[in-house]
């Protein structure tokens, strides 16, 4: 009854003498050692990755059904909808994945800029990031084509005709994008290609540059401290923790949550109101018809404002890609001595709760139709946003750091804040009538708990 | 800090400016009202059927999620001819849509995913006479619509009531011109399970949705419930 185990073993060890998979594994996960304090921002990395493998598998059972065809693409997504086994879940899983990707991206990144992530070493890391944002945005763009509806259709036709702003070359550049001169069943074709394959493709290889770069480097931490600067006897960091199977538990927590999020948009509202899943897209795409409003997706339009505030077209053009572009220069932009925002100046946290409200601002924007009024509140968030990254290296040079300590610090984790919720909840609740207590809204707990948030964000901010 | 504020409220202030369309009415939309969805597909198929199509829907699938034996669906609500597994497609054909219209009229199988249950439900309410509309009726949500009022004879006929908003014709309300053969709750009924039918067109797979959506989430708690509890067992010993 022994023979079955040591059988196995001996396949094992053979596949281990040809192949380095513990190595691997060992190099990556059981044995690199992450900081021991990562905060909720640090979620955000693992879930990307949990996204992009829940649009590959489901994008590929779409593939099986959908037909890349001018003639046929919206009716066979309708066709997915309705007639196909479980296509319903498999098409809201891939819509509203697209979003969710997004949105999971853009907090990735926002913890990049609290705790400067992006600085030195990792400068490589945040490069590859980009690009990877760059990659999705066109998987993006390619991808809400496909299902042939008129805000996949006119959203396609605007944004492709932004290159023929580019002089000389623009409108030969725009009909060899299109393959036609307007977008037809050639453009859908192609961005097909693009979309299944090409970029995926280079999405996958992005994401391994990236996640090798980062253990090459080492993870940041809310800190910012480095933590291979002191190490136990045998070599490991001692503010550090093996990857897994710390982490991959950790992880494993934020993925329900997430999950539970997710599924409550894919199983009770799939469109998001118009969001996710644009109204005027369950209409066919008509070529001889132009949608009233044509507004991008929700995750392009802080961009789209942007192209829009600018009056020349070509310039405009160049503002959308010079956005993006500055993210790129983000290390050398920031002349910042300390990297967490937990011991930077007041500056730079007035500086990035700014640049937050402007992108929060654009994007509103950018899903409404142009005002006058509207126009001229997108110019000055635009000026934002820019400045936010153009003057990063005057105000970043005048910054009063509080000193860093020499090893991460733990904060109290939500268990631990059980007590202090509480009381906060209790002021906010409890009335006191003469001698007896009772529920009930109390406006002085309210007023002190307000003022006591106020002076505290006003503190962290001098 | 203050002019930050005064940015924000400003932000918020124009968008009052974007909405300023005619106010739609309430439908009242309730996919769990069976008897409702079958007088809709009824009304559906004797009103809308003849110029417009529903092609992404069958016969079949209707009678499964209505519950209506599949015999009595063709008897009583597909027209003659039509069989189970048919999509419903309308008996107009191109050719002649082009016409007598001008244009095919569009198929309304996600009518209600574009437009939403209270823009359909004001629309088909919101017809009135106007002389100078080639079929002699205009509509207060669709000006200049391209459509007969198919429920005229129910409904009865609207007349407009203009008032002079300067040298502009504004529509101020609609009065009864003459009497339908309903009464107005009747009508209103009519059109309210017509709408409750194309919503159900529009994603008939709704309800199953939300139902399994139940279940996703108990389980997922229970995920979360333990997966919280295996994070704290392995890191009881960091500190």
């Amino acid at each position: 009854m022994n023979i079955k185990p040591t059988r196995l073993r001996m396949c094992g060890n053979w596949v281990l003498e040809r192949f380095p998979l513990a190595k691997v594994w060992n190099e990556h996960m059981a044995h690199y050692y992450a900081p021991k304090n990562f905060n909720f921002w640090y979620f955000f990395g693992s879930l990307a990755l949990l996204v992009l493998v829940n649009q590959f598998i489901t994008g590929i059972l779409l593939t099986m059904n959908y037909k890349p065809d001018a003639k046929l693409a919206f009716d066979s997504v309708e066709y997915i909808m309705r007639d196909v086994n479980w296509g319903w879940l498999v098409r809201y899983m891939h819509s509203t994945g697209a979003s969710a990707f997004f949105i999971v991206v853009y907090l990735h990144m926002f913890r990049g800029l609290l705790y400067g992530s992006f600085k030195h070493p990792r400068e490589l890391v945040w490069i590859f990031g980009m690009l990877l944002f760059v990659a999705l945005m066109a998987e993006a763009f390619m991808g809400y084509l496909l299902p042939w509806g008129q805000m996949s259709y006119w959203g396609a036709q605007v944004i492709i005709s932004l290159f023929s702003a580019i002089p000389v070359i623009g409108d030969d550049l725009s009909l060899w994008i299109r393959g036609d001169y307007v977008v037809s069943d050639a453009t859908l074709n192609r961005f097909f290609a693009f979309h299944v394959i090409a970029v995926p493709l280079a999405l996958v290889l992005l994401v391994f540059m990236h996640i090798v770069a980062l253990h090459e480097v080492g993870s940041n931490n809310p800190d910012g401290v480095d933590i291979k600067k002191s190490k136990d006897p045998w070599g490991h960091p001692t503010d550090g923790i093996p990857f897994h199977p710390y982490y991959t538990v950790k992880d494993v927590v934020g993925v329900a949550v997430f999950l539970i999020f997710f599924a409550t948009v894919i199983f009770y509202m799939p469109e998001m109101g118009g969001y996710f899943l644009e109204h005027a897209n369950f209409i066919p795409a008509d070529p001889m018809k132009t949608p009233e409003h044509i507004a991008p997706v929700w995750y392009f339009t802080p961009f789209y404002s942007i192209l829009r505030a600018i009056p020349d077209k070509f310039a405009g053009v160049i503002g959308m890609g010079g956005a993006i572009v500055v993210l790129f220069l983000l290390p050398w932009l920031d002349r910042g001595q300390v990297k967490s925002i937990r011991y930077r100046g007041g500056i730079y946290k007035k500086a990035l709760m700014l640049f937050v409200i402007s992108f929060i601002a654009l994007g509103y924007l950018g899903t409404q139709p142009v005002t006058p009024v509207a126009t001229i509140m997108a110019r000055i968030f635009t000026a934002v946003y820019f400045g936010f990254f153009l003057l990063m290296p005057i105000y970043t040079r005048w910054e009063r750091f509080k000193p860093v300590p020499n090893h991460i610090t733990m904060q109290p984790t939500l268990e631990e804040r059980i007590p202090e919720m509480k009381a906060v909840i209790d002021e906010l609740t409890l009335v006191t009538e003469g001698e007896n207590t009772k529920r009930g809204f109390n406006p002085t707990g309210a007023k002190n708990i307000l003022i006591r948030t106020a002076k505290n964000l006003k503190e962290s901010l001098d | 800090m203050k002019k930050l504020l005064s940015l924000l409220l400003f932000t918020l202030s124009f968008n009052v400016f974007a909405s300023g369309a005619v106010e739609l009415q309430n439908a009242d939309i309730d996919l769990t009202d069976k008897m409702s969805l079958q007088r809709g597909a009824k009304h559906f198929v004797t009103y809308c059927l003849g110029c417009h199509s529903a092609k992404q829907i069958r016969y079949l699938r209707i009678a499964n999620d209505l519950g209506i034996d599949e015999k009595h669906v063709l008897a009583d609500i597909a027209p003659e001819g039509a069989g189970i597994y048919d999509q419903l497609h309308t008996a107009m054909n191109k050719h002649d849509a082009e016409k007598w219209f001008g244009t095919q009229p569009p198929d309304l199988s996600l009518i209600a995913r574009s437009r939403g249950a209270d823009w359909l439900y004001s629309y088909l309410k919101g017809f009135y006479t106007d002389k100078s509309r080639p079929f002699g009726v205009n509509n207060v949500i669709f000006e200049d619509v391209g459509m007969p009022n198919p429920l005229w004879q129910l409904q009865g006929e609207q007349k407009p009531v203009f008032e002079m908003d300067g040298d502009k014709k504004v529509l101020e309300k609609l009065i009864k011109g003459s009497e339908g053969t309903m009464t107005e709750k009747e009508f209103d009924t009519v059109v309210n399970d017509l709408v409750n039918f194309l919503v159900y067109v529009g994603e008939p797979v709704q309800l199953e949705r939300q139902q399994m959506g139940k279940y996703v989430l108990f389980f997922l708690f229970i995920f979360l419930v333990i997966s919280y509890l295996l994070k704290k067992e392995y890191w009881k010993d960091v500190h």
